[in-house]
């Protein structure tokens, strides 16, 4: 696979990808349907709403009935895209999307944008570190965060075509962009960036930006680093951590609680297969407050220097 | 719409009530009380008001029908049972292991049941998505949809109703099954509900109060809704009694979610069998 390689790499914010992406598929497909709550402005799909109009629906202020709006929508073969932020698509509807969406598994997608700490100054009450861990926890749902605009269109289009709940969560901010356009992603699948033998680095969502860059100074130091975007967390790509094993070294990087995403699935594996060390960088079960993204960040070790810094202490 | 009498309804409301009642009975739970207060707007709908076929239950043209009060199950599977969705026999195996009936409806197991519910205050959601679907794409099937009183305490129920009439859902119609007891007393002593027909009517919602056990209002109300299409959902408010038909369920909080012992259900029957005299 090719990684853009470049010193300053362009920026985009997935959840532009999601906002282009779906008015290409509603465009081709007049079953996809977007509900929106209120922001569609902010989750980027103002302009299905102006150009597909008779596909879009937006319920207001009321995230619980857009959820069963979409359950209704879906039983007719609609494929609605229910859009709101993070942190009110997983947990204010998470009842809704059990009890209505996954448990009679009706082809809803749930797309999020605001995910992790993104919504960085508008503090911890926005910002979203617990949605993948609550939704992967549900039946029948998969739950994808791609790591830059074009993987993220890959993924929203795959999700489009494939049958069930799906829960995408995309980041307000802009992201380096990775991947070339032309690049191809499957859901539950991957993505090795680059092979090793010293240290496995699996990241997801816009921290695989800072595992690529973490790899690269570890490198410049003779450690042999393999590198996966696991931009889906469920179902997990288990063949790929076992892989891993063999290196034996694992080290999970994400904008998530570390309880219960990524690192939690990776652990899962390892210690179902009796082998391996893992270490979890991701936010340290505490709550985020109002301050720049990248000070968030900083504050709970989800940085290039900790990763190296991590890589090395194990590897000692 | 099928031609059949009034006569004949209240007849089917019957078999419908000892259906549920046999079922909870061999079940050894279920719920009762609810099941018998929406038994009679159960019958006039599955024998006469909707455009269903049990041969093809997804049907796509089909009117929907939407239990949000999913807890009184029995009633609807008692219907599924009598109009032949699944052999009679199905009606033995309520809440057992493999049986379509589960404890709440299920619609990946049981055919005819349009989506899945039991977690209270959802499904009003579900039927506005469904109509809204039914709209966009110029269909004239409708939706219906039973809630309970003390369901309305929930307050998607209510973010349901706006978007109903925001979208001008005139194929939508909901049943308010207002028997007046919850589980824990009655919705006076627990949570008022005020009126719910005026609190449908303050949304927007076209509303009527009837007695939800005179068959004759019911396919009064149901014919009368049929021809109105004038962009409004419509709300039908149900004075019922829960446990309607068994001398001891009537009124009886405690009959929300009990089966009755052998004795109880002979006697039960046998009310309800009497019930026409």
């Amino acid at each position: 696979m090719s990684v853009v390689e470049k010193d300053s790499l362009p920026k985009k914010a997935t959840r532009e990808a999601f906002g282009d992406e779906i008015v290409k598929l509603g465009k081709k497909n007049k079953n996809i349907y977007v509900v929106d709550i209120d922001i569609g402005k902010s989750c980027k799909t103002t302009e299905f709403a102006k150009q597909l109009p008779n596909q879009h629906v937006n319920v207001g202020i009321a995230e619980q009935n857009g959820a069963g709006l979409a359950a209704g929508l879906a039983t007719t073969g609609k494929i609605p895209f229910v859009s709101t932020y993070a942190v009110f698509g997983s947990l204010r509807m998470a009842e809704q999307i059990r009890q209505e969406i996954c448990y009679p598994n009706l082809n809803v997608k749930i797309a999020c944008s605001h995910g992790g700490l993104t919504p960085a100054n508008d503090g911890g009450s926005h910002q979203s570190i617990e949605d993948m861990g609550v939704l992967r926890t549900i039946p029948n749902m998969t739950v994808i965060m791609g790591a830059d605009y074009y993987s993220t269109r890959k993924l929203v289009e795959q999700a489009a075509e494939i049958y069930g709940p799906v829960y995408l969560r995309f980041t307000r901010d802009a992201v380096p962009i990775i991947y070339d356009e032309n690049e191809e992603f499957t859901i539950g699948k991957a993505k090795k960036i680059k092979d090793g033998k010293d240290i496995a680095i699996v990241a997801n969502g816009d921290t695989v930006y800072l595992a690529i860059e973490a790899a690269k100074q570890l490198e410049k130091d003779g450690i042999s680093v393999k590198l996966l975007d696991m931009h889906t967390i469920k179902p997990l790509d288990r063949e790929a951590v076992v892989e891993c094993l063999n290196i034996g070294k694992i080290i999970t990087v994400e904008d998530h609680n570390i309880l219960n995403g990524l690192g939690s699935a990776v652990c899962e594996v390892i210690a179902e297969e009796g082998r391996g060390i893992v270490r979890r960088i991701g936010v340290q079960d505490q709550f985020g407050q109002s301050a720049p993204y990248e000070m968030l960040l900083e504050l709970n070790g989800i940085t290039i220097e900790n990763i190296v810094k991590t890589a090395k202490e194990m590897l000692k | 719409m099928n031609d059949i009498s009034v006569e004949e309804l209240k007849q089917k409301a019957i078999e419908l009530r000892k259906t549920a009642l046999t079922m909870i009975h061999e079940a050894k739970s279920g719920h009762p009380g609810g099941s018998l207060s929406a038994a009679d707007v159960v019958a006039a709908l599955y024998f006469r008001e909707m455009n269903i076929d049990s041969a093809n239950p997804k049907w796509e043209d089909r009117d929907r029908f939407v239990l949000s009060k999913g807890h009184v199950c029995p009633i609807q599977y008692a219907a599924l049972a009598l109009r032949g969705y699944v052999p009679y026999e199905t009606i033995y195996t309520l809440r057992k292991y493999g049986s379509p009936f589960q404890g709440h409806p299920d619609m990946k197991k049981c055919p005819g049941v349009d989506i899945s519910t039991g977690s209270l205050g959802q499904g009003l959601s579900c039927a506005v998505g469904m109509a809204l679907a039914g709209k966009r794409d110029s269909k004239d099937y409708r939706v219906f949809a039973i809630v309970g009183d003390g369901e309305c305490q929930e307050g998607q129920i209510w973010e349901a109703a706006q978007s109903a009439i925001k979208y001008q859902l005139d194929n939508l119609v909901v049943f308010v099954d207002d028997n007046g007891l919850q589980i824990d007393g009655t919705t006076e002593e627990v949570m008022p509900n005020q009126d719910l027909e005026k609190k449908f009517h303050a949304f927007g919602f076209e509303t009527k109060r009837i007695n939800g056990h005179s068959m004759e209002e019911i396919v009064e109300t149901l014919d009368y809704i049929r021809n109105s299409k004038n962009g409004k959902p419509k709300c039908v408010v149900l004075n019922t009694v829960k446990g309607k038909g068994v001398s001891f369920m009537e009124n009886v909080v405690g009959w929300h979610g009990i089966a009755p012992n052998q004795a109880e259900y002979l006697q039960a029957i046998e009310e309800i069998a009497g019930g026409l005299k």
